[in-house]
């Protein structure tokens, strides 16, 4: 028995190691090991609204403007810049050094063919588009734009932090249709995508770009140097978060962008641990109703659902950490520019009996709420559980039907009336993006409009509005009009606002917050 | 033998032909839009149509079945909706992590439950086979991520002796070791189950063999038990042992993907269940149809060697 035991030991240790023996157990600080919120299948980061390929663009592009800590618009690509005193001129010149990773120098061709791609896909991006008359590029340095109308907003739409961002690619690049991915991987931003070690599903790599020159400001969110302290990063696809969990505490992995909230404890009680507010906007909790068919195509029962809903209960239900929700009843994030108090009726709070007086107004008849359940989603798929209970508790006769997401996103597509395989509700998380047009159930053009399909074209009037206002003041008027136009007539029904904390090693050091994740700036001690 | 090796794989073809129109139809006619994947949560009616359009999800079923039919025809198994990549390619990059994982687990379920299963039959009712009842019993009930995530937590986090996850490929002799160690946990998880099932069923058909006249002719000729018991009990018992790690090989292959998930192995297995998720339609087809193959090529194969098992067997 004793032999035995000694056998097992012995083929035990000589795992053991063999396992030490693996350079990549190994401390190396000059790789940077990262798991990322989800899988990265998509490199086009005009292509799709994917947060994982949003952030790829922030490693591998460059932007003409970033958005710093503080939600100022500064230059990054840009050099200077000047709008004539009609507000219908804008001309702009590139700095100097700006080479993409083949060597080719980025120029004002290149900076037009991207804006033109991205303005195509944008919900800023095509307001922009339908205020130009005519792009210029009168030097390789220089492009101008002349407006048909004045576009106010042209600063924060070239420098948005978050979905869809306008990444400078070369123009043969960005020549490829709006709705194809691009099939080059080549920008000018910090780092070089390693497209011989990318395997989807299992690691992405990125080399430092030594060619890079950063900007000489000090780094702010999106703005600033974009200094590289590390030669390479890997992001390491980890899809069970326990693993996640497992890899952070043995040492294997440096940052997990997302752990879930039931980690947080486990993180926080681990020495060799910390978490970081790497994204301090967090990110906003709403349902979307159907306008078109009953209950919901009428304004007063739409107004008593969200009567009905209270954000608490759900937050509560959803995340559980308190320090990580926040209550916020301004439908733009609390804490940012355009947020406001004045929400008309909306509280906020869960008010049952008020809900079920203005029902009985509307002359309810008890029309079934479809509400769908995303059930493989775990970041939304308690919201639904609260919202049902809540809605029949004042009165409201809800049908729950669970799906996996992507029934849910082909679903919320039909037009057809609910009991035809349509829907009355579904909820999701958008970033909190400062900018009143950025989030997409603000948009109000009917049939072309977002699942939902509201029909408002005094809100949308109110942002023709907001995008042709030229001052910062003038905006947080009109910012406001909208919010109590979209709470009246309720456009989305906020439930709550998140933020999800990254957590790193203790020798990590540098993290920016931002409106997306971004992985330059950091020292691996 | 010929005739039959000819017959085995032309019925093949309309096997393999009925999967693929089957996994066409359910993918196709069931809920889930790839396009609304890949447009995200700002996209209108109009982007959706536009990437239907560029994906051909617009044309009628009919004209999508024959071009992915005439494609696979001329070897060309599609490209992802969503990665750069062909199906070909996706399935060579995970092939290898999946065929180490299944084939270090069945090696070492296969030398642990051979002697395990034969020894309890010799000794039936002993103690041995007592403790191989009771391993089998929680080979089977304890789930596989549950022995993962004690086996992570006490070898990689607590004996730091082993990593917790991932795969290391082999390129060359000096990544044996590394490709071991991360694949110990994984082989140890998986092969729990895999003892206890061939385990039982080796005990089984060696208790039957140990039954029957040609071994008591052997011990009476004097024998050694070792000879008896391996040479002419486990031998004859050797048929639905084989068949056992037949089926064995071919569902690991096909996919253990709470084991690959648990250990974050880039396997087929995960390949699947992120297509499936997303809708990837020409990946989720091409995994198909390589699974389907992969199982009639190896039940072709453990046909094949009832010959050599058994030589009252004729085709």
């Amino acid at each position: 028995m004793k032999k035995c035991i000694r056998r097992i030991a012995s083929v035990a240790l000589a795992l053991g190691a063999l396992a030490l023996s693996h350079p990549a157990m190994s401390a190396d600080a000059q790789t940077l090991r990262i798991v990322p919120q989800a899988n990265l299948t998509i490199l086009d980061p005009v292509w799709t609204t994917a947060f994982v390929t949003r952030n790829y663009g922030f490693m591998v592009y460059d932007t003409l403007f970033g958005t710093d800590a503080e939600g100022a618009v500064k230059p990054q690509m840009v050099d200077t810049w000047s709008e004539s005193a009609d507000h219908l001129s804008w001309t702009f010149t590139l700095r100097d050094g700006l080479a993409f990773h083949d060597g080719a120098p980025v120029t004002s061709a290149d900076v037009v063919a991207s804006l033109k791609r991205w303005s195509a896909k944008d919900t800023v991006g095509r307001l922009l588009a339908a205020s130009i008359e005519a792009y210029g590029t009168p030097d390789p340095k220089t492009f101008t734009i002349k407006l048909k109308k004045p576009f106010g907003i042209m600063l924060d739409a070239l420098g948005k932090p978050t979905n869809l961002v306008p990444f400078i690619m070369p123009a043969r690049v960005a020549a490829t249709p709006p709705n194809e991915q691009i099939k080059e991987t080549i920008g000018s931003g910090p780092y070089r995508f390693v497209a011989g070690e990318y395997r989807p599903g299992e690691k992405v790599v990125f080399e430092k770009n030594a060619d890079y020159r950063p900007r000489s400001e000090a780094a702010s969110g999106t703005a600033g140097a974009k200094n590289v302290y590390v030669d390479r990063v890997e992001w390491v696809i980890l899809r069970d978060p326990q693993t996640q969990l497992n890899a952070l505490l043995g040492g294997e992995v440096d940052i997990v962008e997302q752990p879930t909230f039931e980690q947080l404890p486990v993180l926080r009680a681990d020495k060799n641990v910390k978490l970081v507010n790497a994204l301090p906007n967090g990110q906003q909790y709403y349902a979307r109703l159907n306008h078109l068919h009953p209950p919901f195509d009428n304004v007063k029962i739409r107004q008593a659902a969200m009567v009905a809903l209270g954000q608490i209960e759900h937050l509560k239900t959803q995340v559980g950490d308190p320090s990580v929700y926040k209550f916020c009843k301004s439908l733009f994030p609390c804490g940012t520019a355009y947020s406001s108090d004045n929400t008309s009726f909306y509280t906020g709070k869960a008010d049952p009996k008020r809900a079920r007086q203005l029902l009985a107004e509307a002359g309810y008849k008890g029309e079934p709420v479809v509400l769908l359940r995303p059930t493989d989603l775990a970041t939304i798929a308690k919201l639904p559980l609260v919202t049902k209970q809540q809605l029949e508790a004042a009165g409201f006769k809800v049908n729950m039907q669970q799906s996996d997401w992507a029934t849910v996103g082909t679903r919320r597509a039909k037009k057809d009336p609910p009991a035809q395989g349509g829907w009355s509700i579904f909820e999701t998380n958008g970033d909190s993006d400062p900018n009143p047009l950025a989030r997409p159930a603000l948009n109000a053009s009917g049939a072309n409009g977002w699942f939902g399909w509201q029909d408002d074209p005094e809100l949308l009037h109110l942002q023709t509005q907001f995008v042709e206002a030229s001052s910062l003041e003038a905006r947080k008027k009109i910012a406001e009009a909208i919010q109590v136009r979209a709470i009246e007539t309720v456009s989305y029904i906020p439930l709550g606002q998140f933020t999800n904390l990254a957590a790193t090693r203790a020798n990590i050091s540098g993290i920016l917050p931002a409106g997306a994740q971004i992985y330059w700036n950091i020292r691996k001690n | 033998m010929l005739k039959f090796l000819l017959q085995r794989l032309a019925s093949t073809v309309p096997v393999l032909f009925v999967v693929a129109l089957l996994v066409f139809l359910v993918l196709r006619l069931g809920s889930g839009d790839p396009a609304s994947i890949i447009a995200g949560d700002s996209a209108t009616d109009q982007d959706l149509a536009q990437i239907r359009q560029s994906l051909g999800l617009d044309r009628s079923l009919v004209e999508q079945f024959v071009i992915w039919l005439g494609n696979i025809l001329h070897g060309d198994l599609g490209y992802s909706f969503f990665q750069h990549k062909s199906v070909a390619e996706l399935i060579g990059q995970r092939i290898e992590p999946t065929l180490s994982l299944a084939l270090g687990t069945l090696v070492l379920a296969i030398v642990i439950a051979l002697p395990l299963g034969t020894l309890a039959a010799w000794k039936m009712g002993g103690w041995l086979d007592r403790a191989l009842t009771c391993f089998s019993v929680a080979g089977f009930a304890l789930p596989v991520f549950v022995v993962g995530y004690v086996l992570i937590y006490y070898f990689a986090l607590v004996l730091k002796w082993l990593p917790v996850q991932g795969y290391h490929r082999l390129e060359g002799w000096d990544d044996m070791g590394p490709w071991a160690a991360r694949l110990a946990l994984p082989w140890i998880t998986l092969g729990l189950a895999y003892v206890a099932l061939i385990a039982r069923i080796t005990r089984a058909s060696v208790s039957e063999a140990l039954t029957e006249d040609y071994v008591r002719t052997a011990r009476a000729k004097g024998l050694g038990e070792a000879i008896v018991l391996v040479r002419h009990a486990l031998a004859n018992a050797a048929v639905p042992i084989v068949t056992i790690i037949g089926i064995g090989i071919a569902a690991l292959i096909s996919g253990v993907v709470v084991t690959e998930t648990v250990f974050a192995i880039p396997g087929l297995g995960s390949l699947m269940v992120d297509s499936v998720l997303n809708r990837d339609f020409p990946v989720i087809q091409g995994l198909v149809l390589f699974f389907g193959a992969s199982y009639v090529v190896v039940n072709l194969l453990v046909d094949l060697s009832y010959l050599i098992l058994d030589p009252r067997i004729r085709y």
